[in-house]
């Protein structure tokens, strides 16, 4: 007895509330640009700039004490928060203190430092500093944008790729699917302000590299059908085409979703945003490769001049020639 | 198709065999870590009962490479520190400003009185009376022009000279501002890296980033501002006329003059000249060795720069001491024997053998060039790179346990086979890890986490396959045969794709970043090896024995 998470045969047709699921897609990146212009993003120190310094001790957490006692140093803005994770022992309250980026200092003094921690040590003096970390405005700077041109790098080669692969209603189809994609990740982000820092990047370009392995399969796919099934109408060959690899799609999820939820649960708060960025991820680009990708590609309408397969860019894969 | 011929086979098993002996060293990693130390420091400095014990923890005879764990694991120090390059330019201005005085004045004549204009970093502004005459003064300045010596630079001067209204301007010229920018940085590495040598920490990063960066990694140190005061902020080496001698540090030293303390005596200070009479980059070696009366000393040579200035001061100063000044301390303060004019000269003092070899050493590692600004520095506590470790790998297990029983579920008897494939792909990225040396950091765990999900993609793409072409092909093994043939371009674009993403992760990002985009790109290799091959070769294995009528995926 096999487990099947999709039967055998399936002939969905995806078209059919195209309206509503397309439609929904283009909401929720609307939606998401305007959050991220509106409320913008919970950055980091990687990109803002500043020094988080995180707690340890086997008292609880006091964070109005922890306020009361950092706030006389003329520190700026001070942010503390408590970390909760299911790995931490019973006696394991641990905290993150954030410090703004201090005036005329690029990374914070070792005297800054020591006041603190004196502060914070004069109400627990159980308290340990597990890490300090602290980046100068001049880095952060450079940081983001060295992240956006990496993530917009890395959608350029995407788009070449499929290019040279597919036809170029296939890379702009995959391409929108992808920015579908990062877009809807970074509203989240603003949504639920969630620390967003240089390992989101991270997460962002792996999300493109996932999702871009979920559209290709599809769209291989619907390349091989569309010189299988010439008479066909195009909206059919692609019903076709995602019913064909629909098990597959949702097999390979599920796999990557087992592992990314396990990472979730027990990896640790030190990459729950991380992984959460990617579990999400993972599943915005599936649902983006079945209901996304493809509707642009019908929209630009496909030349179907498959009569001579050979010349068409990049089939030397397809033929079977392995 | 499914006749795989022999020596194919051998291949990849030897691949496997060889990927899974590579990792094997990480399942022990404490023992072989003390092993890999025993070594080192056996080569370095002989060898002794315990670590004899200890290298023989470990047989010399099995490999030894291990996945190095990045500084959020094992906690440690990590600083971005910019180098002031501009402080070089201006010492460099600073230092042509007396002879370019000396030029101008033979001109006097012509050029009228000269004065010197406050200017920028690696800008030289004298403003002349007679601005009827510049050509002449700019024609003199560029006599002192000296050619760069770099390979960009051929064909180029180290300064350039203009003029604007009645200022004459000499600047930097771009090549010899990169060779100085260049030379600079060099030093620096190799000075922070000597100090960081010193306290004998375990593989430091020390490296250049960009045109006037250094990156500083050094994992198991305490904090941040230990390796900081390790590395030392501004300090240079100096040697300054002397005085006096005086055991009041808080004296009048008296204008143009500065009271420093002593390294080696308690208590005593020197009041010196405060302008250096030479520094240590006009240094190019320092060697311990002895005098005619078997004490040991110090020689040096400076450079021709350095011997000139060095030359003419010991001339006038014979009898006198002078200050060696090394992080704002007297190192020592020797007494002039004789007129030094040949650039190289002895330190003596109360030195033992190993004191001369330590100043040989400081002198020759001399202080930064320059001063350094810290742009980015973070501290990871060893206790919360232990748990990131422990959280990492329970959640590695966790996620391999479910898919591996997912797999199983799913495909039955070829979700066995996907598994194997699994399990080699794992141990093949940890060989590969630890072959290359490469660094594991937490994002990195998380890579290899979604390696395992991601992993069966390939297999799942065959197997799908497999299972539509047994809808209409004759017999499984062509069902099989065809299923691996069709599912190739899907796999390989489908990964060629994320391949494309992880290497630019892996340009752009860095640190922990950085370490997630190599244990990516690297599964993605594994995973599509074993799914092609590993994978294909046991099931062609199982149907040449068993030759089954009908197959179930």
């Amino acid at each position: 007895m096999r487990l099947k998470l999709v039967p055998s045969e399936t002939s969905i047709d995806f078209f059919r509330n195209a309206r509503l699921t397309f439609g929904a897609s283009v909401v929720a990146v609307i939606v998401s640009v305007l959050l991220f212009a509106i409320m913008g993003l919970n950055y980091g120190i990687d990109f803002r700039g500043g020094s988080t310094i995180r707690t340890e001790s086997t008292a609880q957490v006091d964070v109005g004490a922890y306020r009361d006692a950092l706030s006389g140093l003329g520190l700026g803005e001070v942010s503390i928060s408590r970390v909760f994770d299911p790995s931490f022992g019973a006696d394991q309250n641990v905290a993150q203190v954030r410090i703004e980026a201090q005036d005329d200092e690029q990374s914070i003094t070792p005297e800054t430092v020591q006041r603190v921690k004196d502060a914070l040590k004069a109400v627990d003096p159980e308290v340990r500093f597990t890490s300090v970390e602290s980046v100068g405005p001049k880095v952060s700077g450079e940081l983001i944008r060295t992240a956006m041109i990496s993530v917009l790098l890395s959608v350029c080669a995407v788009l070449i790729y499929i290019w040279l692969r597919f036809e170029w209603q296939f890379a702009l189809g995959a391409v929108a699917a992808l920015v579908h994609d990062v877009l809807v990740t970074v509203g989240i982000f603003s949504v639920f302000q969630i620390r967003f820092d240089l390992a989101i990047i991270a997460a962002l370009l792996t999300i493109v590299g996932y999702s871009i392995n979920d559209t290709v399969v599809v769209f291989d796919r619907l390349r091989e059908n569309l010189r299988k099934y010439k008479k066909m109408e195009l909206r059919e060959v692609m019903n076709l085409s995602v019913n064909e690899t629909l098990s597959r799609t949702v097999m390979t999820s599920a796999t990557t979703l087992i592992a990314l939820i396990a990472l979730l649960v027990l990896g640790g708060d030190v990459i729950r945003g991380f992984v959460f960025a990617m579990t999400w991820g993972v599943i915005v680009g599936t649902y983006s490769s079945v209901f996304v990708a493809k509707n642009i590609v019908l929209f630009l309408d496909v030349k179907r001049d498959w009569s001579k397969p050979d010349k068409t860019a990049g089939t030397q894969f397809g033929n079977g020639t392995a | 198709m499914l006749n795989i011929p022999l020596w194919k086979r051998i291949l990849i098993w030897g691949v496997c065999a060889l990927g899974l002996v590579l990792a094997m060293p990480n399942l022990f990693y404490s023992r072989v870590e003390g092993h890999n130390d025993a070594v080192r420091k056996i080569e370095q400095s002989g060898a002794t009962e315990a670590l004899r014990a200890q290298r023989a923890a470990w047989p010399g005879w099995l490999p030894s490479g291990l996945v190095n764990l990045g500084l959020d694991l094992r906690g440690g120090a990590h600083l971005l520190a910019e180098v002031q390059v501009e402080d070089v330019y201006e010492r460099r201005m600073n230092a042509l400003w007396p002879e370019l005085r000396d030029t101008l004045r033979d001109l006097r004549d012509q050029v009228g009185t000269i004065r010197r204009q406050d200017a920028g970093p690696g800008e030289l502004r004298v403003r002349i009376s007679r601005p009827e005459a510049m050509d002449a003064a700019m024609q003199a300045v560029r006599q002192l022009a000296q050619p760069v010596t770099t390979l960009t630079g051929v064909g180029s001067n180290d300064i350039e000279v203009s003029a604007e209204g009645d200022e004459l301007i000499v600047r930097l010229s771009a090549a010899e501002r990169q060779a100085v920018t260049d030379r600079t940085l060099q030093q620096a590495l190799e000075i922070i890296r000597r100090r960081i040598d010193e306290v004998g920490t375990r593989e430091p990063t020390i490296l250049r980033q960009g045109d006037d960066r250094i990156l500083i990694q050094v994992p198991g140190i305490g904090s941040a501002a230990e390796l900081k005061a390790l590395i030392g902020t501004t300090a240079r080496l100096t040697f300054h006329p002397v005085v006096s001698r005086t055991t009041d540090g808080d004296r009048d030293p008296g204008p143009g003059n500065m009271v420093l303390p002593s390294m080696e005596e308690q208590g005593v200070f020197y009041v010196v000249e405060e302008t250096p009479v030479v520094s240590g980059e006009d240094l190019t070696d320092a060697q311990p060795s002895f005098d005619q009366n078997g004490q040991p000393v110090v020689t040096f040579r400076f450079d021709p720069a350095g011997a000139r200035a060095f030359g003419d001061y010991t001339v006038e100063n014979v009898g006198s001491p002078f200050a060696i000044v090394l992080d704002n301390e007297v190192v020592s303060a020797p007494v002039i024997r004789e007129a030094i004019r040949t650039g190289s000269g002895q330190i003596s003092g109360n030195f033992t053998v190993e004191e001369s070899t330590n100043l040989a050493i400081l002198l020759r590692a001399g202080a930064l060039p320059a001063g350094l600004t810290f742009l980015e520095e973070r501290t990871i506590g060893p206790q919360l790179g232990a748990d990131s470790i422990a959280a990492g790998k329970m959640a590695a297990f966790v996620a391999g346990g479910a898919v591996l029983i997912f797999m199983v579920a799913s495909y039955g008897w070829f979700g066995l086979v996907a598994n194997v494939a699994l399990i080699v792909n794992v141990g093949l990225l940890f060989g590969l890890l630890s072959l290359i040396g490469a660094t594991l950091t937490l994002p990195g765990i998380a890579g290899i986490v979604l390696t395992i999900g991601m992993a069966v993609d390939a297999n799942v793409l065959v197997f799908e396959r497999i299972r539509e072409e047994l809808k209409t092909a004759k017999g499984p093994a062509r069902a099989i045969e065809l299923g691996y043939e069709r599912a190739l371009s899907a796999i390989v674009d489908a990964n060629i794709t994320t391949l494309l993403t992880a290497t630019i992760l892996f340009m752009m990002g860095s640190g922990p970043v950085r370490g997630f985009a190599v244990t990516l790109g690297l599964g993605i290799l594994t995973s599509v090896f074993t799914a092609i091959f590993v994978t294909r070769l046991i099931i062609v294995m199982w149907m040449e024995r068993r030759r089954p009528r009908t197959i179930e995926v």
